[in-house]
Order: C-alpha cells, then sequence, then structure tokens
C-alpha cells in the first residue's frame, strides 16, 4: 500500500487556455476559481477557504505586482491571507507545495492553490525577454543565451552523449498535440505531423518552433484540504500522497550534469519516498514540456525510462494515450498552452479530472496514480506531486 | 596575489576591463569560485585570494540562437555555449564569428575579453566572448 495522503482536493477549475484577448489575469483567474466553487457545491468559498497561494511569473506581462491580493479579491475571497508564490514557471507547482505546508501546519483547514498569467498581449520579443528573467542574468541573460537556447544546449549535449535525434525529440511534440486535440480546453486542438515540427524554423538549435510550448493566456486553482475534512465537501477527493520541492542552481553552467536536472531528481526522490511508490507505480503523468527536450529528459529524471533512452521511449509510443504511461493526457504546455504561473496547478486539475473519471475523450482506464512535474527556469526548481484516486 | 576588491560579481566584470578572468578561491576550504561570491557555499568563509585564471578551455554545449531578445537580434543567427576553463571552472557565453557547421563538443576555446558597448546606467558589464 501507498504512503497516507498528506491533503486531499475536493475540487479543481481552470480557465480556457489560449489567446483570452480583453481580459486580464485577475479576470482569467476568476473563471478558474468559479468552476472549482461550482463544482464543490458543499464548499461555501468565503467562509471554508482560509488562505490561498496563486503561482504568479511576472509583473512585467500587466505592470502588476502583488498579484496574491488582487486575485484573491476576483475570485470574491477578499480578507482571507493570500499570497503570490513566484518560482518561475514553476510558480504553481510551489503555490501548491505551499498549500500542503499550511494545511498539514493545521493554520488552515481548507486552501486554494492556483496561479495565472497573462501573456498573449506582448510581443514574442517581449515574451522572450521576460520568460528569460529566469534564467541567470550576469552570465546568460547578459551574453544573449535565451531561455530556449539553454534547454537547447542540454538536448545538444544529450544527442552527443546518447545519439538522441532531433526526430525523436520531435515525437513529443506530435504526441502531445494529439492529446490537445482530445481537451476542449487547450489552445491549440489540432494534431500536428511529424514533418511540420521537423520544418519548423529553428528558434535555438537543435529546438525548431515547434518543440516550443506556446505563449498562452490562463489560470488554474486546486482546492485542498485535510484528509479528514474530505469527505465533508467531495464524494470523490482525491489524495496528494507524495510531494517534493528541490532547487539548483540559476545558471546551467554551475550545474554537474548538463543532460538531466539534479532538482527534478531531488524533488521525484523526496515525492516518491513520501508516496511510497517506485516509477512503474504510476499510471499517468503530467510534466513539464516546456520544451519537447525537456519532456524526454523529464521520463529519464522520473524514472520512467533508463537515461539516455528517452529518445526511443517516445518513439515507441509508451507515453501515448492508451500506452502503458500516458504523458501529458492534457496537451502539455506544448499544445495546451503554457501561461507560465498557471502551469503547475493546470497539471494537479488534470491529473484531479483523471482520477475523478472526468477526462472525457481523453479518459485514461483504470488510473489510480497520478504525478505532476513542475520545472522553473532552466531547472533550478523542480516540483513533483503524486496523486491518488479514492474510489 | 591579494587584494582588497570585493569578492563580487560587479568586480569579476572590472578585472575583465583590465583584460584579466579571475576567479575567488577560498582561503578556508580552497574552494575556486566563478563568479566569486563574498561567503563561500561550501564552508561560509569570507576569507579569499583572488586567482589569475586561464582563459583557454573547451566547449561543453552550445546552440545557435535564431529568435532572441530585441538587444541581440541583429545579432542573429549567433552561437553560444559553455566552456569548461583548464582548473574544470564552467562559464556561458556567446561564440565569435562561427558558423553552426563549425560547432563540436570538445573543441578548444579561449576566452576573448571584449568590450562594454552598452550605454544603460547598470549594469556596465564587459561582453566577453570565446573565440576559436
Amino acid at each position: 500500500m501507498n504512503g497516507k495522503p498528506l491533503v486531499s482536493i475536493v475540487s479543481a477549475g481552470m480557465s480556457k487556455f489560449g489567446k483570452l484577448d480583453g481580459l486580464l489575469a485577475r479576470e482569467i483567474f476568476s473563471l478558474a476559481t468559479k468552476e472549482a466553487f461550482t463544482r464543490c457545491p458543499k464548499l461555501d468559498p468565503k467562509n471554508d477557504i482560509k488562505a490561498m497561494f496563486v503561482g504568479h511569473m511576472g509583473e512585467a506581462y500587466e505592470h502588476q505586482g502583488h498579484m496574491g491580493p488582487v486575485a484573491a479579491d476576483w475570485a470574491g475571497l477578499t480578507g482571507i491571507p493570500a499570497t503570490r508564490t513566484e518560482s518561475a514557471c514553476a510558480s504553481s507547482g510551489a503555490a501548491l507545495r505551499s498549500g500542503i505546508y499550511a494545511v498539514m501546519s493545521g493554520l488552515a483547514d481548507v486552501v486554494l492553490v492556483g496561479g495565472v498569467e497573462k501573456m498573449t498581449h506582448r510581443t514574442t520579443s517581449e515574451v522572450t525577454e521576460y520568460l528569460a528573467m529566469a534564467s541567470d542574468y550576469p552570465f546568460e541573460q547578459w551574453h544573449g543565451i535565451t531561455f530556449p537556447g539553454l534547454f537547447a544546449m542540454m538536448a545538444t549535449a544529450h544527442m552527443h552523449a546518447y545519439g538522441t535525434t532531433e526526430q525523436e525529440i520531435a515525437r513529443a511534440a506530435v504526441k502531445n498535440h494529439f492529446h490537445g486535440s482530445l481537451n476542449p480546453k487547450a489552445h491549440i486542438q489540432k494534431e500536428i505531423t511529424l514533418e511540420s515540427v521537423m520544418a519548423s524554423r529553428y528558434v535555438a538549435w537543435p529546438l525548431k518552433l515547434y518543440d516550443c510550448s506556446l505563449i498562452t493566456d490562463g489560470a488554474s486553482c486546486v482546492i485542498l484540504t485535510k484528509p479528514e475534512l474530505a469527505g465533508k465537501y467531495s464524494d470523490m477527493p482525491v489524495h496528494i500522497i507524495g510531494s517534493g520541492q528541490a532547487s539548483d542552481t540559476i545558471g546551467l553552467y554551475g550545474r554537474q550534469s548538463l543532460t538531466s536536472l539534479n532538482a527534478t531528481k531531488l524533488a521525484t526522490k523526496m515525492a516518491y519516498d513520501m508516496a511510497q511508490v517506485k516509477p512503474g507505480d504510476i499510471d499517468l503523468a503530467e510534466v513539464h514540456d516546456c520544451f519537447t527536450f525537456a519532456e524526454l529528459m523529464a521520463y529519464e529524471d522520473l524514472g520512467f525510462c533508463p537515461v539516455g533512452k528517452s529518445g526511443k521511449f517516445v518513439e515507441s509510443g509508451e507515453t501515448r494515450f492508451g500506452g502503458r504511461i500516458p504523458v501529458n493526457t492534457s496537451g502539455g504546455l506544448k499544445a495546451k498552452g503554457h501561461p507560465v504561473g498557471a502551469t503547475g496547478t493546470a497539471q494537479a486539475y488534470e491529473i484531479y479530472l483523471q482520477l475523478t473519471e472526468q477526462a472525457g475523450k481523453r479518459q485514461v482506464k483504470d488510473a489510480k496514480i497520478g504525478l505532476t512535474h513542475n520545472v522553473g527556469g532552466s531547472g533550478a526548481t523542480a516540483a513533483v506531486h503524486v496523486y491518488r484516486r479514492t474510489k | 596575489m591579494s587584494t582588497q576588491e570585493p569578492f563580487t560579481i560587479e568586480q569579476f566584470y572590472k578585472f575583465l576591463e583590465q583584460q584579466k578572468l579571475m576567479a575567488g578561491k577560498c582561503l578556508k576550504c580552497g574552494k575556486l569560485h566563478l563568479p566569486p561570491r563574498p561567503v563561500c557555499d561550501n564552508c561560509f568563509s569570507e576569507e579569499f585570494e583572488w586567482v589569475n585564471v586561464s582563459g583557454k578551455g573547451k566547449l561543453l554545449t552550445y546552440t545557435v540562437i535564431h529568435i532572441a531578445p530585441k538587444q541581440f537580434q541583429a545579432l542573429t543567427p549567433y552561437a553560444v555555449g559553455i566552456m569548461q576553463l583548464e582548473n574544470g571552472l564552467k562559464i556561458p557565453g556567446m561564440i565569435q564569428n562561427t558558423k553552426q557547421e563549425q560547432l563540436k563538443i570538445g573543441m578548444e576555446l579561449t576566452l576573448d575579453f571584449g568590450i562594454c558597448s552598452t550605454t544603460e546606467q547598470w549594469p556596465q558589464w564587459q561582453r566577453y566572448c570565446f573565440k576559436r
């Protein structure tokens, strides 16, 4: 039997992901919280929710910092402690972890954790600059090293060390766009071909445009409570049984390995030990495919396949819907989209849907154990969570 | 060589202006820091000395950037990489005048001190680069 539940998810919500013209981050966030409240009629949001953590990466996008109380206000929760968590693209993975701290400490019985980002009103050049702020300024950004460039350098090193090919890497994009075609909330709901990925222009060799996740607007949230209170709010809660978060040097150049993320490995060990699970116990996962190659690296760091074999593993189809361990059934960051602050809890939202049989056309049959893996920057933060269904 | 200059990133870049590549060496545990830092992350000592580091090394990994922020867009496509210096320390940077097909992991590179062309008030850091 696996580990004890740490906290339980009693509801979840997510806005449509995409280009949400005319909506500010706070407004998008309120659409996600509204869905979570509607899904959980036994919850009285204004009285029951005692704290809130909101993942939000960048004040540059909207000239708006201090997103904690802003998001609480638009969610209809003004008054409760509401704190922004910032860990770059892992901002809401960190919000989730913070919510677990809050519930397990006994300070707050019901906590809303979520995230939001509004990005599409900015030019690609501006977004490139803002995202790069999650990397080292004095040695990476200052010398023209972009965010895709950092993952590209890891891909180059992996291709050199293990013979991984651009075509193998591209397979993750094809798979995730197939999954996105099954998700009515995904930013792009169209399948793409391997040829179209290979023919797309280079962003940072060997990564091409179709290897990159999308610039997206969106928000997501989940509502956490103590396992012993879960039944009060939901007939089918989902337990979180493992939580891990770890850090690494901000600069890629300071790390021991260029072909794996040590923060992922540390967070994974923490979460697996707590949950008392092994990689083979995981039935489905949402992993951080900010770039296709990042998904391949995640397979290895999470123990889904041997080190160096992720190219062959993605080609085998085992991580496709219908395979042994479907990865990114939501479409992932690649097709569902990557509103950076919202991504961590959007992953939790997908696992919640899957483990409560609400995932529609992409429902994975008989899934019991799910996993989320959220990375900040080029790997200076990683958050890994393990989930178990209750019925 | 020991001086009173603070063991900081600003000072690292000031030395580069003087055509010197300098690392901080912890006097307590011996760890070499590039960039230098005021407190050793290994033993928490604040006692350091400056050591002159050879700018020769090998390319560990690279990419060619095609999409860049505004201030670098005119340079695209340009190569960047991480160089491992002879003493084992690693430093990232731009690889000057090098085409994709000329790049190879393991190739020998030398750090060129470059210039600081910025008009901003801060930072005024030298843009070093790597030469084949």
